[in-house]
């Protein structure tokens, strides 16, 4: 077959001469041009038979777009999830037809709970041959369906160039989401006349973006202007649209203390004087408590998930809400919100800031001081600054962010160690923060770091995983060797499944059902893979070997045994209501 | 002086008054005509265990435009943050929820009998125009009756004909007109007018399997 790329000057060409004028490609060349002027430079994924035709045109196209290889379709999609999640570009994800694309289920479940853009591109059997159960063929629309955003069949070349400008268009706008396309066979080797590619900006059926009601902005900075113990949640919408500067100088105006998500993390740094802390059920006491007596409660760009709430019938009850979302669903979905602010936060924030007063809340800021005081005697200290036995996974994060200063991406895998690592990182940045939070995926955070990497090349990735976590996904250590990305691992290696552990200690009388998981020496297992490591059990060690493995020139793991039965606190138990916060 | 309600006693009120709030909704949903559209609306409650009473999916005066009406009962509150999740949907315009009220509704439904049972019988041929059935086809052996009216109508016309020989019975979906609905049809057209909808592109290949080689 003969080599094709279309250079681009060829595509200005077309542009030039008369709308008629085209150039007769494949539908995979088509394809790809299509992804290099939506400014896609990298992509993640794994041949099979069905995207063949997609992977030969790429072959001639290693200049413009950079190909990862991974070892697990759903290594794919979390790397492509780290990468938009760093970069803010879209995510982009090959796979085959079958079982490749069924492995990539979880991640777009996982990206769509998570409002992450990402287009997956699939491979199909031949158009004909679709309902024959063919070779490898798998009902991808109707088993995606209920996780993405929107889906879409092409059957033929014809259709391709607009398909992807749509998929494109729909991942990145109004609240983000994982698009898949599935492109039969034919469809990827038929020749077809290809007329350029124009991006899309406008589907009739599609409201992404409303137009802000001013009435609505009015009453709410009238809210705030009148309230006494105004307090403010933020979550991953601030950072979703870009809006880090106006939420800043909005909670900066406003002097009202300001409280986060963990996907929220690090919209304003962790030390600012008015970032109060963490939400959620192993959010900070102050937070959690002061949420049921403030008098105005004002979410941006957060969805008062289940983990955040606790018992709704119990949730800021005496509170007047408002919520600033750019889902309409979103709002009233969980909580009442007594005016609702419908827009995108980059919008509607600098309208609220025109009109509130500039205000100082220093006796109810106090107040959060206050419970932080007693958070850090009884519970925080303990877990950061312990003096004997065997180390917490909190000195370890602790000991991090004195190296990083605040500067390193964190990439968390799920369990304890994510709540202890995201309550106690250092954050100076915006997308510093990569976790699996709506779905919580075990085995994210090991994939996840190479795309983050890729996603901010200039930036240190720190990935601290679980010894469960790592053991889901670590066929995803041949991509770092081949790859040869530099990310620096933490395992922090309890001997069990450390979350459902303390939950049936706290709850089941100490039955360990199945919970207490064999691993094995991970620093051989990393050894094997080429990839440089060290094992330590001994906080003197922790300082030199956290230096040693950040300036190790490449991908380092670092496995770090720490107290086997230490329990996350504060907790909110389930069926709590916040005030009920648990200290211990 | 009452006595105290025992536990189950209890149970059974807070049941009883949920249910009290459920009503019959009928949800009016326009949409793009697009291949999977009513998957997507349809796993929306399946993905919340609630049985749809009735679900009609048709052309509306516009052809790139489709009409769905669905019934389900369910409290206002769920109803309404469903339509948001349908409205969310890419390819969704637009979702309207009203109670019975709020609507005209019909449904049909064809009736098979025996035509000796007709002829025989001069109580159920009166029977059956007063109940406001027409016939469709009358053959040497069967005929074919069409009502159109509510479900207590067509469900009561069942009960008669069933002694004389029901042959075969079938019932539609609803279809129901929103009372207050102004404009829109002006709006539909004038949304169509603007912005053309796109053809649906359906898969050609289908029967033409041996004359492909594959790999």
């Amino acid at each position: 077959m003969e080599t094709q790329t279309i250079t681009a000057q060829e595509i200005a060409e077309i542009k030039e001469k008369s709308v008629e004028s085209s150039i007769e490609v494949s539908g995979s060349v088509a394809l790809l041009e299509a992804l290099i002027v939506e400014g896609v430079d990298t992509i993640f994924g794994y041949p099979g038979g069905a995207i063949m035709p997609i992977y030969d045109a790429l072959y001639d196209y290693h200049d413009k777009l950079e190909h990862i290889l991974v070892r697990h379709e759903q290594g794919g999609i979390h790397a492509g999830q780290g990468y938009a999640r760093t970069s803010g570009k879209v995510g982009v994800v090959f796979a085959t037809s079958g079982p490749g694309a069924t492995n990539l289920v979880t991640g777009l479940a996982d990206a769509q709970i998570d409002s992450t853009p990402l287009v997956c591109i699939t491979g199909q059997v031949f158009a004909h041959l679709l309902g024959t159960d063919a070779f490898q063929e798998t009902d991808v629309i109707n088993i995606t369906t209920p996780v993405t955003k929107w889906n879409y069949q092409v059957t033929d070349a014809n259709e391709i160039p607009e398909v992807i400008a749509k998929a494109f268009y729909i991942a990145k706008s109004g609240r983000p989401g994982p698009v898949l396309i599935d492109i039969t066979k034919n469809a990827q080797i038929q020749k077809f006349q290809f007329k350029g590619y124009t991006p899309c900006d406008h589907i009739r059926s599609y409201r992404p973006k409303p137009i802000v009601r001013q009435q609505y902005v009015q009453q709410a900075a009238e809210l705030i202007n009148q309230a006494k113990k105004p307090f403010i949640l933020w979550g991953q919408g601030v950072i979703l649209g870009s809006a880090e500067q106006e939420f800043k100088a909005f909670v900066e105006k406003s002097g009202i203390p300001a409280a986060w998500t963990i996907l929220g993390a690090g919209a304003i740094p962790t030390d600012h004087p008015l970032n109060v802390g963490m939400l959620g059920m192993h959010g900070n006491y102050g937070p959690n408590v002061l949420t049921n007596e403030c008098d105005v409660l004002i979410a941006i760009g957060m969805r008062f998930d289940d983990r955040v709430t606790g018992r709704l019938d119990k949730y800021a009850k005496q509170a007047k809400v408002i919520h600033l979302d750019i889902d309409p669903a979103e709002i009233d979905k969980n909580v009442k919100s007594t005016v609702p602010v419908w827009g995108d936060c980059k919008e509607t924030l600098p309208l609220l800031t025109q009109l509130i007063e500039e205000k100082k809340h220093t006796e109810w800021l106090h107040k959060f001081n206050d419970y932080t005081r007693q958070e850090v005697e009884l519970v925080i200290n303990d877990e950061l600054n312990p003096t004997s036995g065997e180390m917490t996974m909190g000195e370890v994060i602790k000991q991090l962010n004195e190296i990083t200063k605040g500067e390193a991406i964190i990439v968390t895998d799920v369990g304890q160690h994510q709540m202890v690592a995201c309550r106690y990182a250092k954050f100076n940045n915006t997308r510093s923060n990569v976790t699996s939070g709506g779905l919580g995926t075990m085995g994210f955070a090991l994939p996840a770091a190479i795309g983050a990497k890729y996603g901010a090349k200039d930036k240190t990735i720190v990935a601290i995983i679980g010894d469960g976590g790592f053991q889901m996904t670590l066929q995803e250590l041949g991509t770092i060797m081949q790859s040869k990305v530099d990310v620096k691992i933490i395992i922090l290696n309890n001997r069990f499944l450390g979350m459902v552990r303390q939950w049936q200690e706290l709850f089941n009388e100490r039955r360990y059902s199945f919970v207490d998981i064999q691993s094995p020496d991970f620093v051989a297992v990393a050894a094997a893979y080429g990839i440089a490591g060290k094992a330590i059990s001994d906080r003197d060690d922790l300082p030199g070997t956290l230096q040693e493995m950040l300036d190790h020139k490449g991908s380092f793991l670092l496995e770090v045994f720490v107290t086997k039965e230490n329990n996350v606190f504060p907790m909110v138990p389930q069926g709590c209501s916040v005030a009920e916060i648990r200290l211990k | 002086m009452q006595k105290p309600m025992t536990d189950d006693q209890l149970q059974i009120k807070t049941m009883s008054n949920q249910d009290i709030d459920k009503q019959e909704f009928n949800i009016t949903v326009y949409t793009e005509n697009q291949i999977g559209l009513l998957n997507r609306i349809a796993i929306i409650f399946t993905r919340r265990k609630i049985n749809i009473d009735s679900l009609n999916t048709s052309p509306s005066e516009v052809e790139s435009i489709h009409r769905f009406n669905i019934v389900i009962t369910e409290t206002e509150d769920v109803v309404r943050k469903l339509c948001r999740q349908i409205e969310k949907q890419v390819e969704v315009l637009k979702v309207y929820y009203h109670t019975n009220e709020d609507v005209i509704w019909q449904e049909l439904a064809l009736y098979k009998v025996s035509t000796d049972v007709i002829a025989e019988k001069v109580s159920v041929e009166r029977l059956l125009r007063e109940n406001g059935a027409r016939v469709v086809t009358l053959r040497k052996d069967y005929t074919v009756f069409e009502t159109t009216g509510h479900r207590e109508e067509t469900d009561n016309l069942i009960s008669i004909l069933q002694p004389y020989g029901l042959i075969e019975f079938v019932r539609s979906a609803r279809v129901a007109i929103i009372k207050d609905s102004d404009g829109f049809n002006a709006k539909i057209r004038e949304f169509e007018r603007l912005e053309p909808g796109e053809d649906v592109i359906e898969n050609e290949f289908l029967n033409k399997g041996n004359q492909v080689f594959t790999m």
